[in-house]
């Protein structure tokens, strides 16, 4: 990083205590949204959508990934990428479909059978 | 890359400073570590997610998991980060003192954490039962939360070694990249939390 007058110095205190603020503002929120009288489904997305704004306000800023290349960006979103494929890959494995097939499939034997 | 660095290049010398950090190497090659460090707990996050969304009798974290103290704990760990990069700043301004406080409050986050977390997982073993062979839900808990612990126990050592390297002179405005380096670090485990904090303790 280049050298740094005094006036950047001091702004770029102020983004650090800015981002600390919303951190913690973002973090108290997720807390009460736990809490909520809403569908569990409602609060699973609203909790992963405040941790990835958290987690971005900290690589960004804490980090200086927004002061950095382009490809560095890429480099430090490239397990981000990989993780969503890990998770799509996953997702034929997962119970709840497994389980909601195997429902399909014994109703089908079951309406097979009677006919 | 500069044409002395290229010169040095071709001459079969390392060259001097990369395309992606001028800074030096060994910012890129924490970064590329973070990104592989980051994978691994993509993959046990996402183990985590198929093994819960595969058991209808999974329990609710909150029944089980202090989510007050963990809450506390993400404070302090974000806290710590502040102090990191104010502890990078101070060094760039070259106020040494400045450096030491904020330095010795991100080792004194981490080293807290480290001691709420040994607190939080004595209180699961010893009065809740959990344990990593009782059920999936343990396994994943002790194996996800022990593995950033150790990551936090590194960065409190990384840590140490920078503070100590800082109290004999070692750095100066224009030479503290070894600081910005291991910032790097102490905010990716502050990143990583949030995620663990999220998705182990709320969701």
């Amino acid at each position: 990083m280049s050298a740094h007058t005094a006036e950047e110095f001091a702004q770029e205190h102020r983004r650090y205590i800015q981002v600390f603020v919303w951190l913690a503002i973002l973090t108290a929120v997720e807390i009460g949204v736990i809490y909520l009288p809403i569908p569990h489904i409602v609060i699973g997305v609203t909790l992963v959508v405040l941790a990835a704004t958290k987690a971005t306000m900290v690589a960004l800023f804490y980090m200086h990934l927004a002061n950095e290349k382009s490809t560095l960006m890429w480099i430090a979103l490239s397990p981000a990428i990989l993780c969503v494929f890990l998770c799509l890959m996953l997702l034929p494995d997962l119970g709840a479909i497994t389980r909601a097939l195997t429902h399909v499939t014994a109703s089908a034997a079951v309406e097979h059978h009677a006919e | 890359m500069s044409t002395a660095a290229v010169a040095e290049h071709h001459g079969g010398v390392e060259p001097a400073e990369t395309p992606l950090t001028p800074e030096s190497w060994g910012k890129l090659a924490m970064w590329l570590f973070l990104a592989g460090d980051a994978m691994s707990f993509g993959g046990l996050l996402a183990a985590y997610g198929a093994l819960r969304y595969s058991d209808p009798t999974w329990p609710h974290p909150s029944s089980i998991l202090g989510i007050q103290l963990t809450a506390g704990m993400t404070f302090l760990l974000v806290c710590s980060s502040v102090t990191m990069v104010e502890a990078l700043a101070a060094v760039r301004q070259g106020n040494d003192a400045r450096f030491r406080m904020f330095l010795g409050l991100t080792i004194l986050g981490g080293l807290m954490f480290l001691g709420l977390q040994a607190h939080e997982w004595t209180n699961l073993i010893v009065h809740e039962g959990q344990s990593v062979q009782r059920n999936n839900f343990g396994a994943t808990f002790f194996v996800l939360t022990g593995f950033h612990g150790m990551h936090v126990f590194s960065g409190v050592v990384y840590l140490t070694i920078i503070m100590f390297r800082g109290l004999s002179g070692a750095y100066s405005p224009h030479h503290n990249n070894e600081v910005e380096i291991a910032a790097l670090y102490w905010h990716f485990v502050d990143l990583v939390w949030i995620l663990v904090f999220t998705f182990v303790y709320l969701v």
